[in-house]
């Protein structure tokens, strides 16, 4: 086993998942499967590879960078516009601190 | 006029001759699909307004004698991953179900600019994740081919309103293979162009270091006429590349002869089937055209799958983590805290693909795994690229197939993500290397399923690939 289910509801809490009891079940098999096949990238060796975090690493120059301008943006009211409970322009949340 | 099988060329002589109006068009171009499209539900949504306002615009420009762009009075479907202010983008995702955003992509803008009609949105995968459509919070796509069968995914609504005939192009967005694969499925041309050739302002991310749009058409020269439309440097895509855009359609001439072209012999190991037997077809019809086939090799093919989703899964953990019940319209009702909050919101409203790849990827990304993990990924994927970069000194372009089969039934795959993950080896290098890749259709099964085959060429020589696959489909194809 690559992957307990208890680990499975450690990373869900990472990821701020709430799981079912069968999610949990069903995402440690798969993940487990995952993983097992994933283990395949330890037969290739890797030494004095640089990783290819820039797609475009190895084609001609492309860098395009914006220039650091003024610019008008959004606006908070169009910019909560989309959320479930705002007010005053700003969003709204479930209490975090007690004064 | 038959709605179904028009092309922008047909569009552009129809107006031009004041055969009809782009008004017309338009109102006859929304009563098709809106009749047609409940047989497929490949759209999710149809933007009337917007649509005759663009045509509209169209038909003043045509008034005025002023110069048509492009696209002019062209019915366009859009994926719902693509952001279009003022309408609804769901992304397929019962967590947008009622997202409008508040600005439009840059693709999106640009094919209006060019006269483009935008009729409605296109539905897919949720957050473009899946390969068969079914993982849609709207509802499964059918396949216009067969309506037994999927059309293919993640753009099966894109790939499938341009084979059904309720759009005359369409946008679609490709990570692992989601503009080819629906494309070959469902018997039209995808392409997914270089990384950074179109901007991805707009698209909502999914794993963005792989993430493309790109055109659905009915054939290659419409293909190239949509991609030089939305092609080009933005200033809200920093990846978006500043080197000049051809125009794709004029040098589309014909002229494949001593174009070398390689096959991967990963690609074609085991590939003893229907869908082997008509590539091979595809590839005697270019040496017919005077192509110089020969075999070359891609040694870490069989790495990149894993590479792939860790990569993807990764980068998608990190994406979907704004879907927290604070900003995107759906929020759980039943929490008390912050936390619980952010978490039953996204428990509740992410469906069984996504949960699964921000699971795998949070587990990849966690503490003491990056290096063996996605550190690992980056440098195999810098193998897979430079196996591509070393294949085209050899050669010009590369032909493979796109999928391992054709188009299968609904619900068939749905219970095994492995199968369907391993489905993907053949588009997912092309993403990885962020090479131009597309899928022109080549024949059908016995069954009559379209089989797509797909030709790679190297960074920004979508005019190369482009120019083979309208030989190509102008040679007759496989039939």
């Amino acid at each position: 086993m690559k992957i307990t289910e208890e680990e499975v509801r450690k990373v869900a809490k990472l990821g701020n998942l709430t799981l079912t009891g069968d999610e949990v079940v069903r995402l440690s098999h798969d993940m487990d499967e995952i993983l097992t096949h994933i283990d395949k990238l330890n037969e290739l060796d890797t030494t004095g590879v640089e990783p290819m975090a820039q797609v475009l690493y190895d084609a001609e120059e492309t860098a395009t960078l914006r220039e650091d301008r003024e610019c008008t943006p959004l606006g908070s009211d169009a910019a909560v516009a989309n959320a479930p409970l705002s007010g005053n322009g700003y969003y709204k949340v479930p209490l975090v601190i007690e004064r | 006029m038959d709605i179904a099988s028009l092309t922008i060329d047909q569009i552009k002589t129809g107006l031009t001759a004041r055969k009809f109006s782009a008004s017309e068009l338009a109102i006859e171009a929304l009563r098709f699909a809106e009749s047609e499209n409940p047989k497929t539900n490949a759209m999710l949504l149809f933007s009337r307004e917007r649509a005759l306002a663009a045509a509209k615009k169209v038909d003043d420009q045509i008034s005025a004698g002023e110069p048509l762009g492009a696209l002019a009075g062209v019915p366009i479907a859009v994926k719902d991953v693509i952001s279009t202010k003022g309408i609804r983008t769901t992304c397929g995702s019962k967590l947008l179900e009622k997202y409008v955003p508040p600005y439009d992509a840059t693709a999106v803008i640009r094919l209006e600019q060019a006269g483009g009609v935008i009729v409605g949105k296109a539905n897919c995968d949720e957050f473009a994740m899946g390969s068969s459509n079914e993982n849609s919070a709207y509802g499964p796509v059918r396949n216009p081919v067969a309506l037994d069968r999927v059309p293919g995914g993640s753009s099966g609504g894109s790939a499938a309103s341009v084979a059904q005939g309720t759009s005359v192009v369409s946008l679609g967005s490709d990570t692992g293979g989601s503009i080819r694969q629906p494309a070959s499925f469902c018997g039209v041309v995808g392409v997914t162009p270089t990384y950074g050739r179109v901007s991805r302002y707009g698209l909502v991310a999914f794993a963005s270091s792989l993430d493309h749009i790109g055109p659905f058409a009915r054939n290659v020269r419409d293909a190239a006429i949509l991609l030089g439309a939305i092609a080009g440097h933005d200033v809200h895509d920093a990846t978006s590349a500043s080197a000049p855009v051809p125009d794709y359609a004029r040098l589309l001439d014909g002229n494949v002869k001593g174009m070398k072209i390689g096959l991967p012999k990963e690609y074609f190991k085991g590939l003893a089937s229907e869908t082997g037997d008509l590539i091979a077809k595809g590839v005697d019809v270019l040496k017919k055209l005077g192509c110089e086939v020969r075999e070359v090799t891609l040694p870490t093919t069989d790495y990149a799958i894993a590479c792939y989703y860790i990569i993807c899964t990764a980068e998608a953990s990190s994406n979907l983590a704004r879907y927290d019940g604070v900003r995107y319209t759906t929020r759980s009702e039943s929490s008390p805290t912050l936390i619980d909050m952010y978490r039953n919101t996204r428990g509740e409203g992410f469906g069984a693909e996504c949960k699964r790849r921000i699971m795998l990827g949070t587990y990849v990304l966690s503490a003491g795994y990056y290096d063996a993990y996605y550190l690992k990924a980056q440098k195999v994927r810098a193998l897979i690229a430079r196996d591509f970069a070393q294949a085209f000194t050899e050669v010009d372009a590369i032909i493979a197939p796109v999928s391992p089969f054709p188009a299968f039934r609904l619900g068939e795959k749905l219970n095994d993500p492995m199968e369907m993950y391993l489905s993907d080896i053949y588009t997912i290098t092309g993403d990885l290397a962020g090479i131009p890749c597309m899928s022109v259709p080549c024949g059908t099964t016995a069954a009559g399923l379209p089989v797509g085959m797909q030709i790679l060429t190297k960074h920004f020589d979508e005019s190369g690939m482009f120019r083979l696959a309208e030989a190509f489909e102008k040679a007759g194809g496989v039939s």
